[in-house]
């Protein structure tokens, strides 16, 4: 059972569907009790960072999410989900995030490109093997954010693009944290392929 | 790097999409969920659905096509026409579109744009510009009511005004190409493009695959709207997208 968070940041009805479309027991809850009782979580998410931590911590889903982790338990964070993974943001301010994940999310540096980084890009797969990649060698995906991520360590790197003269994280993981820059419900096959290696990941408390 | 994005789009009325779509191979050509799903596979980057319902029920029932659509399709869609209001917008993207678009409403009040893009983001905002030619201006006016009412504004000054309120993205048609099937606009669109920073559709003329290139380089355009040629089989999606390709565009 996948328990998909509702934190009030908008666009879970496709995350939703896209689930249904691969066939896996789905719900929606934004209540750590309920939460708790799924297999793995997927963290969606529109919006900005200040508003998104704000959000998680009116619901106490950040320190749920910070025992979740700690389990060892599988989390995929998506878009602004992913960058709420990181350490903090400079989106309307210096906000700290879960800090599951090493690293910083910055505004694209400004020149000759469009802000925010809207269509689709290329990935370029830095960890073939990683089990997000079954079955993925590359192709395009959608994006669509005005914040970059800088890793803090680049082990986490398992995909990524090219955009404003900057590797763009587009894939990042460790442990059983995952996460997307990316709208995997959005990326067509690319993207389907993705959500489904989350769905069929073996993670799990009795791993590493 | 971006890929230059192909995007068909489909005329919806009363839940029914419009316009004499040939389809011989599906079932119901009328029906938006299958068309979509068709486009999908054809490799288009994205769909806009225009909703040209005539009664309140038509646009009641566009909220169950978006819907339903959301429920099939992979890539990212657009819904435009008949959006009014903060919470015409909320309607249709809760029931799961990832952009709307605005363009009668917006010239109306532009504050509008605004509102929306402090709600939803800017990335879910769309605003559509119809333009023509002015020789009086010496550039082109921009229209409202699907071309019936000339508005006061020149298309650049109208470009970098709802930039300024927050749209993420323009879908620019040419009203002059329209139908003509003589190719994009290349000089609207390179003069749109090229004062703003958002990215912008090109629309209106598109009759064969070397029109699109001319848009994406010429014209640059970072994205192409077409309707009847794909819809009548004159090309496809994935034709065209072949043909980019081969001339070294990034194409997915």
């Amino acid at each position: 059972m996948i328990g998909v968070v509702d934190y009030g940041m908008g666009n879970l009805h496709s995350v939703m569907k896209a689930l249904e479309r691969l066939g896996s027991e789905a719900f929606l809850s934004g209540d750590p009790a309920e939460l708790q009782k799924a297999d793995k979580l997927i963290l969606p998410g529109v919006g900005s960072f200040r508003d998104g931590m704000q959000e998680l911590k009116t619901r106490k889903l950040d320190t749920f999410l910070t025992s979740w982790k700690n389990d060892g338990r599988p989390l995929l964070g998506i878009c602004l989900g992913m960058q709420l993974l990181f350490e903090a943001s400079e989106e309307r301010g210096e906000t700290a995030g879960l800090a599951f994940l090493p690293g910083r999310v910055r505004l694209f540096p400004a020149g000759n490109w469009k802000v925010p980084h809207m269509g689709w890009n290329q990935l370029t797969v830095s960890k073939p093997d990683h089990p997000a990649m079954f079955g993925v060698d590359g192709g395009h995906v959608y994006f669509v954010h005005s914040y970059v991520v800088e890793l803090g360590d680049a082990a986490a790197d398992v995909a990524h693009t090219y955009y404003a003269g900057m590797t763009v994280p587009a894939v990042v993981a460790q442990g059983d944290v995952w996460g997307t820059q990316f709208h995997p419900e959005k990326s067509s096959v690319v993207g389907m392929a993705i959500l489904k290696n989350f769905l069929h990941h073996k993670g799990g408390p009795s791993r590493d | 790097m971006l890929t230059k994005r192909i995007i068909p789009c489909l005329d919806v009325k009363e839940g029914r999409v419009v316009k004499g779509v040939q389809f011989v191979n599906l079932r119901d050509a009328g029906d938006p969920v299958e068309l979509a799903s068709f486009y999908d596979r054809e490799w288009a980057d994205e769909l806009v659905f225009l909703d040209i319902s005539a009664s309140h029920e038509g646009r009641e029932t566009m909220v169950d096509v978006v819907e339903e659509v959301a429920g099939t399709l992979a890539i990212p869609f657009t819904v435009g026409g008949g959006i009014n209001s903060l919470d015409d917008m909320k309607r249709i993207l809760r029931a799961g579109a990832d952009k709307v678009s605005l363009n009668t409403a917006a010239v109306n009040r532009p504050e509008l744009v605004r509102e929306g893009a402090d709600f939803f983001g800017t990335q879910c905002i769309v605003v559509a510009i119809d333009a023509k030619w002015d020789e009086s201006l010496r550039s082109w006016r921009v229209y409202t009511h699907g071309g019936r009412n000339a508005s006061a504004w020149e298309v650049k000054d109208w470009a970098a005004h709802v930039v300024s309120l927050g749209a993420g993205e323009l879908l620019l048609t040419s009203m002059d190409q329209d139908g003509e099937k003589n190719g994009f606009d290349v000089n609207l669109t390179r003069t749109v493009s090229q004062h703003v920073d958002v990215p912008v559709i090109a629309s209106g003329g598109a009759g064969k695959k070397e029109d699109f290139y001319e848009v994406f380089t010429d014209g640059e355009a970072d994205a192409a709207l077409a309707a009847s040629i794909f819809h009548y089989k004159e090309t496809s999606v994935a034709q065209v997208k072949s043909y980019l390709k081969e001339k070294g565009l990034d194409i997915r």
